[in-house]
């Protein structure tokens, strides 16, 4: 009992640490989240002018609608893929590694910590960006089935904690270098997932990396929800499949990261910073 | 019979280093080079001592802290403290020990109070002891209650120390590690964490394991003191009896930083670029 005490305050450490720093930091985080809403409010007018482009009629807001929905589902996961891959990067730029490393708080539990952060923040910011997008654009959400698209999202954080932890372990080994191999991961997933049109215009063997990324999926069922109103009992087929790679996912990572933190500690890795 | 404090068996530790491309050219050697940071290194600790560690730049100190406090992982060997194995029981190390490093690592726009809160949820502390003890520590320290909600980046290097010092205590360790505590403290602020040392000694039952290249808070803290060379124990004993070791100087008694001079032979210079710790 003393020990799930002792680690569920560890995990809020994380928490309350994290919050800590979104607020000392709000100048650059304002920066990132103006970045990433005109680069949501680009990318959907383009959608918006799709039928200019082309000289075609078309259904421009099934297309607003289209775009839209691939970005914000992405800029939802990708908060959760950078919030979990950057928690030992954020230790290396402050410093602090071995600070954390040496309390007695298992990688699990600051996971349990970075992840719940990373949700909450992740829809915060994700509604955010729909409130201001939805004052440019008219939003028909008549057609949706939200309940599903929670569950969906709910998926979808699963999956993408397993990658981040993946991640995480690149600044483990590569102190200078490890923050922007993260960059370049999520930069493939961006491309391959369907974020922003549909998988079957990729060259097959690039749809062949797309059916291996979660965000596929999720981005998917997302359209079949938001946009066709797919019944939830539908979606079932995508949810737990996701779930259960997420959660597969998640042990591999765990045991990645176990033993690259190992051989940091053989090799002196954690000391350096980057 | 209790465990001591700490024990080193045969402890070994060699780091592989990539030579740049300069040197290696002109070694004719391969990308890498072995440095040997700790030599089959055997310690025992008492319980409640304050044990003091001398050594040149480059001779295995913040290694053999590293090691003990579980970030790093000895190549042979074994290290126990108070009879756990650091590797088989890391865990039950890692609730025993604290570590005051020579640079103060902190979340840098955080303030001390935002900084020990984050140090004492890690370590399972209620916030509601934490909180009076956080205070109780930074005041004793000489820190000033204004400058508890301050960014520690406007903090003197001085004041960041003490509160690193703060924090080291703040979770009431049994093995209390510190790497060059008072580096870079003005005297009255080194006093006043060397006296906030002996006193934990004597209230909390603390053992403290203290690296340091000031030879007087060597000698007016330590019960007993080795001093370390290429990684290996090259003197072990009081401060008194090492003195013992090296004959008077010019009629006068040595001091400890003679006893170091002559043991360890006046290569630091070579040491310095040996070994980047």
């Amino acid at each position: 009992m003393s020990r799930l005490v002792n680690e569920s305050r560890g995990a809020y450490a994380f928490i309350e640490r994290n919050v800590h720093l979104i607020k000392r930091y709000w100048g650059w985080e304002l920066v990132w989240f103006f970045y990433s809403l005109v680069n949501s409010l680009a990318v959907t007018y383009i959608g918006a002018g799709m039928e200019r482009i082309s000289g075609q009629p078309m259904d421009t807001e099934y297309l607003i609608m289209y775009l839209l929905v691939g970005t914000l589902i992405w800029t939802y996961l990708s908060m959760i893929f950078y919030s979990i891959s950057e928690m030992i990067a954020w230790e290396r730029w402050e410093g602090t590694i071995e600070y954390t490393f040496m309390a007695p708080v298992s990688r699990p539990t600051q996971l349990v910590g970075t992840t719940l952060f990373a949700i909450g923040y992740g829809v915060f910011r994700t509604l955010l960006t729909l409130l201001i997008v939805a004052a440019f654009f008219r939003l028909d959400l008549s057609q949706a089935n939200l309940g599903g698209a929670v569950l969906l999202l709910f998926a979808g954080s699963v999956s993408f904690v397993g990658l981040g932890i993946l991640a995480a372990v690149l600044p483990l080994l590569y102190p200078e270098r490890g923050a922007q191999m993260t960059n370049a991961a999520a930069a493939l997933l961006l491309l391959v997932s369907g974020v922003y049109y549909p998988i079957a215009i990729l060259p097959v063997w690039l749809q062949w990396i797309a059916r291996g990324s979660p965000a596929t999926y999720v981005i998917e069922g997302m359209r079949a929800c938001l946009l066709h109103r797919a019944p939830t009992g539908s979606l079932l087929s995508t949810v737990f499949p996701l779930i259960g790679a997420g959660c597969g996912v998640i042990l591999v990572g765990l045991f990645v990261f176990q033993r690259v933190e190992r051989y940091a500690k053989k090799t002196g890795r954690l000391k350096r910073s980057g | 019979m209790l465990p001591s404090a700490l024990e080193l068996e045969r402890v070994r530790k060699v780091f592989s280093r990539k030579q740049r491309s300069l040197a290696r050219r002109v070694s004719h050697t391969s990308g890498r080079k072995d440095v040997v940071a700790l030599e089959s290194l055997n310690l025992t600790v008492d319980r409640r001592e304050i044990f003091g560690v001398l050594g040149p730049n480059g001779s295995g100190k913040s290694t053999l802290i590293r090691l003990v406090s579980t970030l790093l992982l000895p190549d042979s060997g074994t290290i126990r403290v108070f009879g756990h194995d650091i590797e088989k029981e890391e865990f039950a190390v890692k609730r025993l020990i604290n570590r005051v490093s020579v640079d103060a690592a902190f979340f840098k726009k955080f303030s001390p109070l935002e900084n020990l809160t984050y140090a004492a949820r890690l370590y399972g502390m209620p916030m509601s002891e934490a909180r009076g003890k956080m205070r109780e520590i930074l005041l004793r320290l000489g820190l000033k209650e204004e400058t508890f909600t301050e960014p520690m980046e406007r903090m003197s290097r001085g004041m960041q120390q003490k509160v690193a010092v703060a924090r080291g205590f703040l979770t009431s360790p049994s093995l209390l590690l510190l790497d060059e505590p008072t580096t870079g403290l003005d005297p009255y602020s080194k006093r006043d964490v060397q006296a906030f040392v002996r006193e934990v000694r004597e209230s909390h039952d603390a053992t403290v394991v203290l690296t340091t290249h000031d030879m007087d808070e060597a000698e007016r803290l330590c019960d007993r003191i080795a001093i370390l060379d290429k990684g290996k124990v090259i003197a072990l004993d009081t401060a008194e009896g090492l003195k013992n070791l090296v004959p008077k100087q010019d009629g006068n008694a040595p001091t400890l930083e003679d006893v170091f001079i002559a043991l360890t032979g006046g290569r630091m210079e070579d040491k310095e670029l040996e070994v980047a710790e």
